[in-house]
């Protein structure tokens, strides 16, 4: 299974074994980590999972749809060439390894 | 000492974790009455029903994450009564639980169909759980699906049934679909939309009864004297509060349990949340019911709190959203008292947004296909920022210049 760590603003981090498949947001939320509010349930309809996917990943996430691209303009925290919404990027064996970093807030 | 929670859907667990989270350190019981750890309501008309989920990606937590938290947490456990004299709940086994808080979530169960008829095995509801996994199962052996009510449990349905290849029909007794909720230029969009996928509607006519054929279809009777013959019936007709529990023991209710601003109801030791509360938003004169979730979470939290002994009184801003097909319809505010709206952006184009004034001022916003315009509009209406409908009007308006500078 590949394994994502998630990296708190405070610095604090958690990995977890993501079935291939899920989402970020719903691999963060089913564990529990603090910091994905994902009120729309994984709709990309909020803009309250936004995650910071570092550039030497970015070719390996699946790309930015536009619908995502313009909730990324709604986020709480401004949007960064990072940005990415964790409700959209679904979780494959190239992604085993990843660290995403989480934004001060969602709302 | 414990709080005990009534109920483990969307705002019970809201309550249990917010406990959690604001230091409460005795007891939590979530208790549900369902065999299933708290899982989310809305897939279960849209990617559930379509098959393409498993039951555990439903779930909020696995339940190793609630006992994490120190939640106790009881499926199949049905409160039968509470005890407000002695501080405690019955529950069906006989087991009596004391408590020092308690809270009720206890929801609403589905309108039934009051016609004859209405207990064919092909006829359906949608609500649970377990109501998805019987509709989804006998969604895959119909050919002709009948939905009664064009609201927007039955419109998703409609669209997830239509997507698999089912013949459907949907009847409205209204003249339009989601007729309490959006504008006619929404539902005349909603209307294209549906009929653009090949779903029959039918307008203005009830249905009246319900008859079974021998090979287990079924032939349904409208007011006007028509008949549609069906495989599977499924009635989204609307909810009704579970308020009998709260009634039984002495507390005032109404349409749902009545609660004040801080979600607490008539005794200060119990509070309730979501879409079983008749309950007041200090954004609104009149008090409400609303079934989201929205309403859920944040009413949740407000009761958390009153539990955890700070009023917060609620003023959260109500929101919702309904999937069809590759439509996403977002609402904002309550937009029903509405004298005029703007319409910005062309219904032709598939993306447009639907802003209703009253005197003036922003009551809420419809968006169809434009997630980032109903992100806009909370982010507005929730600083109370109500642009002219002359400035939504104008496409060429950046709305987001209204915003204050970050």
């Amino acid at each position: 299974m590949p394994k994502v760590t998630f990296v708190q603003f405070s610095g604090s981090s958690r990995t977890i074994d993501v079935p291939t498949g899920w989402t970020l947001m719903e691999a963060a939320v089913q564990n529990g980590v603090d910091g994905i509010t994902a009120e729309c349930g994984g709709g990309c309809a909020c803009a309250t999972c936004h995650v910071l996917v570092p550039a030497e990943w970015a070719d390996k996430v699946p790309a930015i749809r536009p619908s995502e691209n313009d909730l990324l303009e709604c986020t709480a925290v401004p949007r960064t060439p990072q940005s990415r919404l964790s409700c959209q990027i679904q979780v494959s064996d190239a992604l085993d390894g990843l660290t995403v970093n989480l934004p001060e807030r969602q709302s | 000492m414990s709080i005990v929670i009534v109920g483990a859907g969307q705002a019970g667990l809201q309550i249990a974790e917010s406990l959690r989270r604001g230091g409460y350190e005795g007891r939590v019981l979530l208790l549900g009455d369902e065999s299933f750890a708290p899982y989310q309501r809305p897939p279960l008309s849209k990617k559930y029903l379509a098959d393409d989920m498993a039951d555990e990606r439903l779930q909020f937590r696995p339940v190793e994450q609630l006992t994490k938290q120190n939640i106790e947490f009881r499926p199949l456990t049905t409160v039968t009564a509470i005890d407000r004299a002695a501080g405690e709940v019955v529950l069906a086994s006989g087991e009596r639980v004391a408590y020092e808080g308690l809270a009720l979530t206890t929801g609403t169960r589905v309108r039934p169909l009051p016609v004859p008829g209405a207990e064919h095995p092909a006829v359906c509801y949608l609500r649970g759980l377990d109501d998805a996994k019987r509709l989804r199962s006998q969604l895959a052996s119909a050919a002709r699906v009948l939905v009664i009510g064009g609201g927007f449990i039955g419109l998703e349905v409609a669209a997830t049934a239509r997507h698999a290849g089912k013949t459907v029909t949907v009847v409205e007794t209204l003249d339009r679909l989601m007729a309490r909720a959006v504008a006619p230029v929404v539902s005349e969009y909603f209307a294209e939309l549906h009929r653009g996928h090949g779903v029959e509607l039918r307008f203005k006519v009830a249905l009246t009864a319900i008859a079974g054929n021998p090979d287990g279809s079924l032939t349904a009777t409208l007011s006007d004297g028509s008949t549609v013959d069906a495989d599977l019936l499924v009635a989204g007709i609307g909810v009704l509060p579970n308020q009998e529990l709260a009634a039984a023991a002495g507390l005032e209710c109404a349409n749902g349990i009545v609660v004040d601003e801080f979600a607490r109801t008539s005794d200060p030791r119990i509070v309730a949340a979501g879409d079983c509360t008749w309950h007041i938003n200090r954004r609104f004169a009149a008090p409400l019911r609303l079934e989201s979730v929205q309403n859920a979470v944040d009413q949740g939290k407000i009761a958390a709190q009153s539990l955890l002994g700070n009023a917060v009184p609620y003023q959260d801003l109500p929101w919702f959203w309904s999937d069809q097909y590759d439509v996403k319809l977002q609402m904002v505010g309550l937009s029903q008292a509405h004298d005029s709206l703007v319409v910005r952006g062309a219904p032709e184009s598939a993306a447009f947004s639907v802003f209703y004034f009253k005197a003036g001022e922003l009551l809420g916003v419809d968006s169809i296909n434009r997630p980032a315009e109903h992100m806009l509009a909370r982010k507005l209406m929730s600083l109370g920022i109500s642009p002219s409908p002359d400035a939504v009007a104008d496409t060429g308006f950046d709305l987001k210049t209204l915003l204050p500078a970050p």
